[in-house]
């Protein structure tokens, strides 16, 4: 199979969803939870069946009534505020006893917009201390181009992540970091064994053309791609639909970049490779000129 | 067919599995689990810049005598930088409560209700319990909370008293009230009906339970905070949530490791079969280390150990699919396992040492959830690394040389 040789076709595919991501990041940027924006979340369960529009209502005696409420299962209700203090929660809690009937708080957070900041700040200094970390050890262990080319592919998969966050507006909150950054990981070694691949084939036959050898690595290591990324995503699905919905954020950002990493693994990795090389070459043929 | 090799994989295998077994019960024993999991609360609280070393260290006294009333066992309470203080409460049974007798400054006033001078602070206290009467009409006084004030409290108090008492000579003159002030909240105002000379005052109304007046009883005897401190996280998780999410998240895990065994039997036959035993010894490795480290822990970090089962897979899929290329190339099976894993080793190798650094990062730059996360991801890896090119091989090459089969297929080719 011809990867190489298509690699336009693979680029397109992959605009044709990080474009919209992008515009979407400038025109509407991601739905920040509490966690990033700062604010109140509690979660409590009535005894009684409750509606959204009655919880809105009683919330709306206090002046509350902008707060985001998502309803789900068994009469659990998650409420987002503005900053309140613990009077204030409380305050809130004793209306919705009053209103609703019985109550049970099962979870409660208050973000201070401090915080918020500091984890934008750290999330984002993680992130480019790892890129230059990994763009030196993968120097080291192989060359500067397979460097590039590998984080070309991760910023592929970030990108789509983000991207189709910000598209479908789902919320992000501090485990989207963790999540980030665990694709970043996955994504890499992706692209590690293939690269791996690729040098020791180059080792093996230096007479046959580049893009053959490319795409037999690509070809040699399909199997073990795919299975891994079967594996893991066994474990996400899992995780997903079994596991509760305090990680379900967390799990549905890494189902979305790992199948982009597999993908870019593939289908971006190695043909950016492949033009970092062809870039230089020619440079080399019009200096000799 | 060579028995001693065959008989040797079959020890090893009963000896890795009944040590799993053995290993179940104390690991559920000594298993410290996170807020999320067992419930609990999670507050950070922050002093203005100003606040000195002395403030902060008095500030965590004071909260730690506070959690100590409250009753929880474990609790955890440290400086962090500068002016911010984390106190985490694994297992209280009441979450908010916590948090609010956490955060009171606690600044007790009794303020003379005509002159509105300041009469009597904490600091002049010598003891604070609640109490109950029974007798009391209004059942807004029922539960009390009983002061003692100490030597120097007890004369300030009579004088005052006394003074009020000459002073509006009419009975029910509200001059004679004296105001009971707790963070600038007025919480009553009760009329001096006599001199209190005996150092004994109380604090009744607004307490509808027993347990609010204890709580402000452990505030009071804990004193006042030095600085204000401002609450600016807090997460309480109530243990019912705790125990789903505990419930739900070994689903997830059965539910995920089964389904990543059974593709490994169906897919790569024998080495798969010895793939899911090194994934118990694995396991076992994980959390033994885990449980060793008196590590927390939390929903991420089951996460992170789930994703690292992934990993572990990863290890044997590279491997097993040089051994099936290798046999493709004609190499004998033993020659196919030594060249399979030697070659394997490297591309696993540069693999997880990228994955390693990532986890790295979020183990210096994460929250405290991000780092549980990235911990058992890390140890996830190491261990995988381990079990795959000692383990794996350890046992295909023993099942290849007992000559049980020369079937490769059974091998995957």
């Amino acid at each position: 199979m011809d990867f190489v040789g298509k690699r336009k076709i693979w680029y397109l595919l992959s605009l044709l969803i990080i474009v919209p991501g992008l515009f979407s990041l400038a025109i509407q940027g991601l739905n920040f939870g509490i966690d990033f924006a700062g604010g109140n979340l509690v979660q409590v369960q009535f005894a009684k069946e409750v509606t959204t529009e009655g919880v809105r209502n009683a919330l709306s005696t206090i002046s509350l009534k902008d707060s985001a409420i998502q309803a789900s299962e068994n009469n659990i209700f998650i409420i987002k505020t503005k900053v309140m203090e613990q009077s204030e929660q409380d305050k809130m809690v004793k209306t919705l006893e009053k209103e609703m009937g019985d109550l049970e708080i099962l979870r409660s957070e208050k973000v201070g917009p401090t915080i918020g900041k500091e984890l934008r700040r750290a999330g984002l200094m993680a992130l480019i201390i790892a890129i230059i970390l990994m763009i030196i050890y993968i120097t080291i262990r192989f060359e500067f181009k397979f460097a590039v080319a590998a984080i070309v592919a991760l910023l592929h998969d970030i990108l789509v992540t983000v991207g189709i966050f910000s598209l479908l507006q789902i919320e992000v909150d501090s485990a989207f970091i963790a999540a980030i950054l665990t694709i970043f990981g996955y994504s890499i070694n992706d692209t590690i064994v293939i690269f791996d691949r690729i040098r020791e084939n180059m080792k093996k036959t230096k007479k046959i053309e580049l893009t053959t050898i490319v795409n037999n690595s690509i070809m040699q290591t399909l199997a073990r791609s795919i299975n891994t990324v079967l594996t893991v995503l066994f474990v996400l699905f899992a995780l997903y639909f079994l596991g509760g919905e305090t990680t379900k954020i967390f799990v549905l950002a890494l189902l979305i970049g790992i199948t982009s990493g597999a993908y870019s693994s593939i289908f971006t990795a190695s043909p950016v490779w492949i033009d970092l090389r062809n870039m230089g070459k020619n440079k080399f043929i019009k200096a000799k000129a | 067919m060579r028995w001693e090799k065959l008989i040797l994989v079959l020890i090893t295998v009963v000896i890795v599995a009944g040590l799993t077994f053995l290993a179940l019960e104390p690991f559920q024993k000594n298993v410290k689990l996170g807020l999320d999991l067992k419930g609990g609360v999670l507050v950070r609280l922050e002093a203005p810049e100003n606040a000195t070393d002395e403030d902060m260290d008095k500030a965590i006294a004071i909260i730690d005598n506070r959690v100590n009333g409250l009753g929880v066992t474990e609790p955890e309470i440290r400086r962090e930088g500068n002016n911010r203080i984390l106190v985490e409460l694994p297992g209280v049974e009441n979450p908010e409560e916590a948090v609010s007798v956490i955060g009171k400054t606690a600044l007790l006033e009794f303020k003379r209700v005509d002159t509105l001078e300041t009469v009597i602070t904490g600091k002049d206290l010598k003891d604070a319990k609640e109490g109950m009467n029974p007798n009391e009409p209004d059942p807004n006084k029922v539960n009390f909370v009983g002061l003692e004030l100490n030597s120097e409290g007890a004369k300030k108090f009579a004088e005052v008293t006394r003074e009020l008492i000459e002073k509006y000579s009419n009975d029910d003159d509200p001059n004679r009230a004296i105001a009971i002030f707790l963070d600038n909240q007025l919480i009553s105002a009760p009329l001096v009906q006599s001199v209190i000379s005996n150092g004994q005052a109380s604090i009744s109304g607004g307490f509808s339970t027993l347990e609010e007046a204890h709580n402000l009883a452990v505030l009071l005897r804990s004193g006042a905070l030095p600085v204000e401190l401002e609450i600016i996280e807090k997460r309480t998780v109530g243990p019912k949530l705790g125990q789903d999410s505990l419930v739900k998240s070994k689903d997830a895990a059965i539910y995920g490791i089964a389904a990543i065994l059974v593709f490994m039997l169906i897919y790569y036959r024998l080495p798969g079969l010895v793939a899911s035993f090194s994934l118990v010894l694995y396991s076992l490795i994980v959390w033994s280390i885990l449980i060793w480290m008196k590590a927390t822990i939390t929903l991420p970090g089951i996460a992170g150990f789930l994703l690292s089962v992934g990993m572990a897979v990863d290890a044997n899929i590279i491997i097993y699919e040089r051994l099936k290329e290798e046999l493709k190339n004609g190499k004998s099976l033993r020659a196919a396992i030594d060249a399979g894993f030697s070659r394997a080793f490297w591309t696993i190798f540069d693999a997880n040492v990228t994955t390693l650094i990532a986890a790295a990062v979020l183990i210096y730059f994460g929250t405290s959830s991000i780092r549980g996360f990235a911990l058992t991801l890390s140890i996830g890896i190491l261990a995988s690394m381990f079990t795959a090119i000692t383990f794996t091989r350890f046992i295909l090459r023993q099942l290849a040389l007992s000559n049980i089969t020369r079937n490769t297929k059974l091998y995957g080719a």
